[in-house]
């Protein structure tokens, strides 16, 4: 379905994840992150990059990776994005919601 | 203002056994509640006491006896080295899943804002002291004090 997010019109999942990443400008993330309660900060930034680079490469994502990943340690993560944090993240980044149960 | 709808806010998950499948089942649960936002608590009792206690976590092994989804023979699953076998195959596999060790796991879950309690309980009937045991386990608690932790609306609890 389609969705109005900071003024520019996308196509997302009845779950509210963006369903083309082709869409995705960082306003729409920041709009996202808003209605999440989660003002982005560099830091939030760092993450989404880092996710959106994983997503392009096709490299499916877990907490584990994450805290692999150099960018950001769990602790962090959680503190970042308190609530669900792989989903909200994914979600802010546009990209899918990750499958993954670890 | 308090309104509940039925959704889980909380997991209180009690781990008794120290076979590894039943360890890494609580894991996943705990660590996928958080994932999930949900606020999730570990209690160790008994023979669950062996994935948080330092020297004994790396050594967890499958059971092969009594346990019929091996689709073995229990007099086979009694052999020396079965075990060994069994739990060698299970953690290749593991390895493949992007699954962690189970020290990993415990600081995942850690870092992740699980509490780890240890049961007061079984702790002393094992003679295991609190330096034993994983260093960031939370506090060694009694049955009481884990429901305590539990109050609220919207929490479940779960054994193992």
């Amino acid at each position: 379905m389609e969705k109005t997010i900071a003024g520019k019109a996308v196509a997302v999942n009845e779950e509210g994840y963006l369903t083309n990443f082709a869409q995705w400008e960082p306003r729409v993330g920041s709009e996202i992150a808003k209605e999440a309660n989660i003002d982005l900060s560099p830091r939030h930034w760092e993450v989404i990059n880092y996710l959106q680079g994983e997503f392009k490469n096709e490299s499916p994502l877990s907490i584990r990776k994450i805290g692999k990943s150099g960018v950001v340690d769990i602790k962090e993560f959680y503190q970042l994005f308190p609530n669900a944090p792989l989903k909200t993240s994914s979600k802010i980044a546009g990209i899918p919601k990750p499958a993954s149960c670890i | 203002m308090n309104e509940f709808n039925g959704e889980i806010k909380k997991m209180m998950i009690i781990l008794s056994k120290a076979t590894l499948e039943n360890v890494y089942a609580a894991f996943v649960l705990a660590n996928g509640a958080r994932m999930e936002g949900i606020e999730a608590e570990m209690f160790f009792t008994f023979f669950g006491l062996e994935a948080i206690h330092k020297k004994k976590l790396e050594h967890l092994h499958v059971a092969t006896v009594g346990n019929p989804a091996m689709h073995m023979p229990t007099m086979l699953g009694g052999l020396p080295g079965m075990e060994a076998l069994a739990t060698s195959m299970m953690k290749k596999e593991m390895e493949k899943i992007d699954m962690p060790d189970i020290h990993e796991f415990l600081d995942i879950l850690k870092a992740s804002g699980v509490r780890l309690w240890a049961c007061k309980l079984a702790m002393e009937m094992f003679h295991y002291k609190k330096e034993d045991m994983y260093d960031d386990i939370d506090d060694i608690i009694t049955v009481g004090d884990f429901y305590k932790q539990g109050s609220g609306l919207g929490t479940h609890m779960l054994f193992i």
